[in-house]
């Protein structure tokens, strides 16, 4: 017997909506057999990742505090994944947004305006985008792989910010530890509830996500992104111009990144340290797809992986789970997306190999 | 020199079924008297094939016979593409059965029905620019076959069959008739009994048509079968001792071409008779409204034609018709004159009166003029999106008023596009199976129908087509042609680009003719025959073609 991917006439309404579903209960198991094979009971393994961390408030919020940053990255990422721009250095440009906002209230510590906080956000974006219109430029003008640069460029930025945290904007009074002086209060996001961790960047990536879904599928900006990314030459044809679509992608999507790099700063840490990549912008890959490039979609997505990101952390505390395992999942959950989005436009046919006598 | 009689085949053939045959036909006449009736070489029986709702093939009953060029008639989307498929086992029939040699078999897929010894020619080829003709050929054997040994065979097969090929040329220097033929060659190496072609000639000059129908004929006299899918009724009258017409999934008519005529056959196919093409030319022209002044094109990669010092005027009320063979630089007329490819040199193309060379297609469609080129999926329409969508591809700045609002914001409005929509599907009448369907869910003719009614139904001052009814069905075709030749005589000036000969006498009321990225100036149809142009088309020039 033989299997077959037959393409579909028609690609499937159907599974455009049961593939992430189908993707989640397929990591579910495998889930399984990971913490079989770990030797750990997989009940035990399932609830403290997926359902622990929803009874309790303080986890709860954290997973906001996780979902925001990823929401933000992610949605700028769907513009680009949808232009056929494949954007694999959002954690650079997060970074670099981070590292740009930061230098208003690092240079100018003394200002106290209420204009500090807007100005630090469109920093954050501003750096974000210069980043992103690296690799763009580089492939509109010399046809490189923007999958290699825009990759390459999160170690450069990396560095960049490690040398600024321990270098020229290290807290002179920081006993020697990397960072830069905590933020005064006009140049901190507020918080959602006193006293608590979720920040005001929640709601902007929940307005930043709206905006962007409405852009996408009704107007026609949001034509010409779909229109490029499905055949750059129809869109030719339709007087759109590809190199245009991949600086304008970039951009968007590195700004995005950017406003989620100086929320973090600004809101979460409130000071830039070193401590800032944590890989939100290599796991918004992930929310980008299982949310099917749809910004509405990418916010349910982000808080799933926050979910998976608060309850590996409680894992690892009550079961000694590596943290590796949830980048396993995490990483097991995009498998399964991109497979399951096969069955979008292919089904499985099982085809019975007959001899034929000649 | 291949004889005639039963002993024909037998030096060609080293093994498989024309020698069964001829056996089975000598044993026949050597021993009893009775002969057992001989089946037919390919049989099928109530095959039915099942799309969705949609009935491709509804209980098709058709016999090919041994040694016979048997044609396969019918509109697109009638289920001849369908048929061949489940023959050569790229899909599966949904019920019925197919007899070879009157004994049932499953064609699961192609490498079995390569191994029952049906060969096929597709109508778009699968080859390699960058590799040989040997390379290419290679390909579709296993890795055992030494190339040296393929070259050989591919060297004896062209000489055996007049069908000249060098098998260590690279495929991207050939021409599209050479490249056939290494289709074909590729197909005779699997020595088949039955051998598909899908509309062969539709890339050819009339010379290079000739001489394929010659080895055809050589094919058939070895005793082989061929399945001939063609829309050109002449050749089929030319070339097959039967034919079956299908039309919507079934099976129509059987019959014998020869006995017909080519309008009986067309009438038999749509179902109607076909409107002739009524010519409305009022003889005198109006305005310039495309000029190309010395354009020429540097080819941007290996592949591709450079255009070289283009001049062409077409006038308001006239049909130019631009004639020539696949790959002399039609494309890249098209993407010039379009606004694809824009000109350094604003005055190289000039269009209602405008420079426009440094224009855009937006900025180019804005003046007045359409756009129509040749491949449908993934140039003029989005496969994956629906009508409406590629409604607007087309006409987001031409008709930005109506259909885009809130000014800069540039809000798509839904309503007027859906509304175009309709309107375009019900004068073209397009024929679809759900309300909005994507492009690619469409026939090929129902979608060049639909992308031709998009631009027409804007009322454009200068329209440019590139190959209006390639693998479009003879009615739909027709309408078609009618459409352009309408729009000329109400006043636009309309630049039909084809390598469709008929059409060009057809619609245009002067023909120039491309050759290797160079065009001549036009000449009134009236003045030409097909077999100046034919020359014209092969780089001869008619001077020296007279002499010769």
């Amino acid at each position: 017997m033989r299997i077959e991917l037959q393409k579909r006439p028609v690609a499937s309404s159907t599974f455009a909506y049961v593939s992430p579903l189908l993707a989640l209960v397929l990591t579910l198991v495998a889930g399984v057999l990971m913490f079989i094979f770990l030797g750990k009971s997989p009940i035990t393994g399932l609830y403290t990742y997926f359902l622990e961390p929803l009874t309790d408030p303080w986890s709860r919020e954290q997973i906001l505090v996780k979902a925001t940053p990823l929401t933000l990255i992610a949605v700028g990422l769907a513009v680009c994944f949808r232009s056929g721009n494949w954007n694999i250095g959002a954690e650079g440009q997060y970074l670099i947004g981070g590292m740009f906002g930061a230098m208003l209230p690092v240079l100018f510590s003394e200002w106290q305006s209420p204009l500090m906080l807007p100005l630090m956000l469109i920093m954050g974006m501003l750096g974000g985008a210069l980043y992103g219109f690296i690799p763009a430029i580089l492939k509109a003008r010399f046809g490189t792989n923007e999958i290699l640069t825009s990759l390459m460029l999160v170690y450069v930025a990396q560095q960049l910010v490690d040398w600024v945290v321990r270098g020229p904007w290290r807290d002179p009074k920081g006993f020697g530890f990397p960072g830069s002086k905590s933020f005064s209060e006009s140049a901190t996001l507020p918080k959602l509830i006193e006293f608590g961790d979720a920040h005001y960047g929640a709601i902007i990536a929940v307005i930043v996500a709206i905006v962007v879904w409405f852009v996408l599928s009704k107007t026609l900006k949001g034509f010409e992104v779909t229109v490029l990314g499905q055949s750059p030459r129809a869109g030719r044809f339709a007087g759109f111009s590809a190199k245009k679509m991949t600086i304008f992608a970039f951009v968007v999507s590195g700004a995005l990144a950017g406003l989620a790099g100086i929320g973090e700063v600004s809101g979460s840490v409130g000071k830039l340290d070193d401590k800032l990549s944590l890989g939100y912008g290599f796991s918004a890959i992930i929310v980008a797809f299982l949310g099917r490039l749809n910004p509405l979609g990418i916010i349910a997505a982000g808080l799933v992986l926050a979910l998976s990101y608060i309850g590996g952390e409680a894992a690892q505390i009550t079961m000694g789970v590596s943290d590796r395992a949830t980048r396993v999942f995490q990483g097991l959950l995009l498998f399964f997306v991109l497979a399951c989005d096969t069955l979008i436009h292919y089904r499985i046919r099982f085809i019975s190999v007959v001899k034929v006598a000649t | 020199m291949c004889g005639v009689g039963p002993f024909a085949g037998l030096e060609f053939v080293g093994g498989g079924y024309v020698r069964a045959f001829i056996q089975v036909q000598m044993s026949a006449q050597d021993r009893s008297p009775p002969i057992p009736p001989i089946p037919a070489l390919l049989e099928t029986r109530n095959i039915t094939k099942i799309f969705g709702e949609l009935k491709a093939n509804d209980s098709v009953d058709f016999a090919i016979q041994k040694g016979e060029i048997h044609a396969l008639l019918g509109e697109n989307g009638a289920g001849k593409s369908t048929l061949v498929k489940i023959l050569f086992g790229s899909l599966q029939q949904t019920d019925g059965s197919v007899l070879w040699n009157g004994e049932s078999v499953h064609v699961d897929s192609p490498s079995q029905a390569k191994a029952l010894g049906i060969g096929m020619v597709f109508q778009h080829f699968s080859l390699f620019e960058a590799l040989t003709v040997a390379e290419n050929i290679a390909l579709s054997f296993g890795s055992d076959v030494e190339l040296a040994d393929i070259s050989e065979r591919a060297r004896d097969l062209s000489h055996q069959y007049g069908l000249p090929l060098d098998p260590d040329a690279l495929v991207g220097d050939l021409s599209v008739g050479e490249r056939q033929r290494i289709e074909i060659i590729r197909c005779l190496m699997q020595d088949p009994a039955l051998i598909i072609l899908d509309e062969p000639t539709s890339v050819l000059t009339p010379q290079e048509a000739n001489t394929l129908f010659e080895t055809l004929f050589r094919l058939r006299d070895e005793g082989r079968s061929i399945l001939y899918i063609s829309h050109r009724l002449e050749e089929v009258q030319r070339l097959c001792s039967a034919a079956t017409i299908m039309r919507h999934g079934k099976v129509v008519d059987a019959c014998d071409p020869r006995e017909e005529t080519a309008g009986s056959l067309a009438s038999k196919m749509v179902g109607a008779e076909i409107e002739g093409i009524e010519h409305k030319f009022a003889g005198e022209v109006g305005d310039v409204f495309l000029e190309l002044n010395h354009l020429s094109l540097p080819s941007d990669h290996p592949f591709a034609i450079s255009l070289k010092d283009i001049s062409l005027k077409v006038h308001a009320g006239e049909v130019v018709g631009v004639a020539g063979i696949a790959g002399n630089g039609q494309g890249e007329l098209f993407g010039a004159v379009s606004g694809e490819d824009v000109q350094d040199n604003p005055s190289a193309v000039r269009m209602c009166g405008e420079d426009a060379g440094a224009k855009g297609i937006s900025s180019r469609r804005a003046l007045g003029a359409a756009f129509i080129p040749e491949e449908r999926l993934g140039h003029g329409a989005v496969p994956e999106l629906p009508l409406t969508d590629n409604l607007l591809l087309a006409r987001h700045a031409s008709d930005k008023s109506s259909f885009l609002s809130l000014g800069g914001l540039s809000v798509i409005a839904r309503g007027a596009i859906n509304s175009a929509t309709k309107k375009v599907v019900e004068a073209m009448d397009v024929r679809k199976s759900a309300e909005n369907p994507p492009a690619g869910a469409l026939s090929g003719g129902n979608l060049q129908k639909f992308i031709m009614g998009r631009e027409l139904d804007r009322e454009p001052k200068l329209l440019v087509v590139n190959q209006p009814t390639w693998g479009v069905d003879a009615g739909a075709a027709a309408n078609i042609r009618q459409a352009l030749i309408d729009l000329a005589a109400n006043g636009s000036a309309v630049l039909v680009i084809s390598q469709d000969l008929d059409e060009i006498f057809e619609v245009a009321s002067s023909i120039a003719v491309m050759a290797d990225g160079r065009l001549t100036q036009p000449v009134p149809a009236s003045e030409l025959t097909r077999e100046q142009i034919g020359l014209m088309m092969a780089g001869t020039d008619l001077g020296s073609g007279a002499a010769a």
